[in-house]
């Protein structure tokens, strides 16, 4: 048997698997961003017709599933495997987004870095010959994710200068053997790297080692510098986090350029739109890949593009009894094929 | 990245050097102005209910409950919410705020049901309050029945 990995956490894929349909819908926040008119589907408002946060979260996977599997120019029935997750409980989120398509499905859960894990296994799905079509994604709401781990929206609260936003809406992409468009060539897995960051108001701070570990060990496992990539993308470590890599990279003596950037500081402006710190949440990440960095690798514009989600794994129960924040990233090795 | 201690240690000092400190001195000039301004339009209402000669008691006690109206239709229509965001103790500490309190997970969990949604959830932030409210004086009472 022929070993694709290499280095330590890093895996070779055999045969390139092909990203041949990406589905962004988002919500009206979003679509108001640095980013709009780059979005498949904007919310009219954050309940998108809906009775419930949670409801609408659904509806936003839903709809970014269809949008990437009609793209791909592939129908639902064509899907081998489902790999979603999102932030809720029990990831109900994905769960009663995608119930009706009738296609096997794996729930995941790797909190904002899901979309880098989605991505990750499902391409080791399509290129270990168990599936010909993968499709992957992740969600989040700021309404339901406030509910869930911070206070009621009409609480007259003060966030802090170090709060993320978290991004409502679904980022979705088709992994597939066959077909178009840019694709995955290696996956360097993260580990949980828990630095004693405790403060839920500073997120960027605690999954910043995370994003750490997953680039040294990307560049160590590769042997590459990351000047060999035209963008290096982390996925919501925001201003303070993006800062924080940059520093402890230079400790372990890498030097972040112009080409690092986070799909949090990309996805809002940060001063008319008040969104302090960044964009967060499992969507942040999800749909800035799917809008933004896909049509750019679509172009040819980006050639080659180190993907790395991240996220925080904590519960509202582990923080209130005192506990640590772990993080977690994942690194996805994307390339532009215009050809 | 090591996760020994000492880099721990290093790590968070990193990390307070890169965050930005909330501005203190301007959110207190902030809650102040319109912590007073809510204070000064409880008093204005003061003056003008006392003109119906109802008692000192019931004066006082019609004011609490025009204010609390007052704060809870706001939160409904989401406005004391995005006060709250500039003014922050300021609408926080007077009575107003704790109506928002009680208010806004009413809002929130009223999708869960009437009874394990709404009225449950209702005192999930007020609940602290009137548990250590009640507690504190208690112990003021008891400190008062030996002393006073």
């Amino acid at each position: 048997m022929k070993n694709k990995k290499i280095g330590t956490q890093t895996v070779r894929l055999s045969k390139p698997v092909i990203i041949t349909g990406v589905g962004a819908v988002v919500g009206p926040k979003e679509g108001e961003g640095p980013l709009a008119g780059l979005f498949d589907k904007v919310a009219e408002d954050a309940l998108y017709g809906e009775d419930s946060w949670e409801k609408a979260e659904s509806k936003f996977v839903t709809e970014a599933l269809q949008i990437a599997v009609e793209k791909s120019g592939r129908k639902m029935e064509d899907m081998d495997y489902i790999l979603c997750g999102d932030l809720l409980n029990q990831c109900t989120g994905t769960t009663f987004g995608i119930k009706d398509f009738k296609v096997p499905y794996f729930g995941l859960f790797g909190a904002c870095s899901t979309m880098g894990e989605s991505m990750s296994l499902g391409a080791m799905l399509v290129d270990g010959d168990f599936a010909n079509n993968v499709v992957v994604g992740a969600s989040s709401h700021f309404c339901a994710a406030e509910k869930q781990f911070r206070f009621p929206l009409a609480l007259g609260t003060q966030r802090p200068p170090s709060a993320t936003w978290t991004v409502t809406g679904d980022g979705s992409a088709v992994l597939s053997k066959e077909g178009k468009g840019p694709v995955i060539t290696e996956i360097t897995t993260g580990k949980i790297i828990d630095m004693g960051v405790t403060d839920t108001m500073n997120m960027g701070a605690a999954m910043a080692p995370a994003a750490v570990n997953v680039l040294t060990a990307h560049f160590k496992d590769t042997g590459r510098q990351p000047s060999y990539y035209d963008v290096i993308a982390t996925g919501d470590l925001g201003y303070i986090g993006k800062q924080l890599v940059i520093e402890l990279m230079a400790k372990e003596g890498y030097e972040m350029g112009e080409n690092f950037t986070d799909c949090g500081i990309e996805i809002f402006d940060k001063e008319s739109q008040d969104t302090h710190a960044g964009g967060s949440g499992c969507a942040c990440s999800a749909v800035t890949f799917t809008s933004y960095f896909y049509k750019k690798l679509m172009e040819g514009t980006i050639g080659r593009m180190l993907f790395i989600p991240t996220g925080a794994l904590m519960s509202p129960t582990t923080s209130q009894q005192g506990s640590t924040i772990p993080g977690i990233a994942h690194g996805v090795v994307i390339e532009s094929r215009t050809e | 990245m090591e996760e020994t201690t000492q880099a721990k240690q290093a790590y968070d000092k990193m990390v307070k050097e890169a965050s930005p400190d909330s501005p203190i001195v301007l959110n207190c000039i902030k809650a102040f102005v319109s912590g007073g301004i809510i204070c000064v339009i409880g008093q204005l209402l003061r003056n003008y209910v006392e003109r119906f000669s109802l008692g000192e008691d019931n004066t006082a006690l019609l004011v609490s409950i025009l204010l609390i109206l007052a704060s809870a239709i706001l939160t409904g229509t989401g406005i004391y919410g995005k006060l709250g965001k500039y003014c922050g103790a300021g609408t926080i500490v007077p009575i107003t705020g704790f109506a928002n309190s009680v208010v806004s997970p009413a809002i929130e969990f009223k999708k869960e049901g009437l009874v394990f949604g709404m009225a449950a959830k209702m005192f999930l932030i007020a609940g602290p309050v009137i548990v250590y409210g009640t507690l504190t004086s208690m112990l003021v009472g008891i400190v008062y029945y030996f002393i006073g």
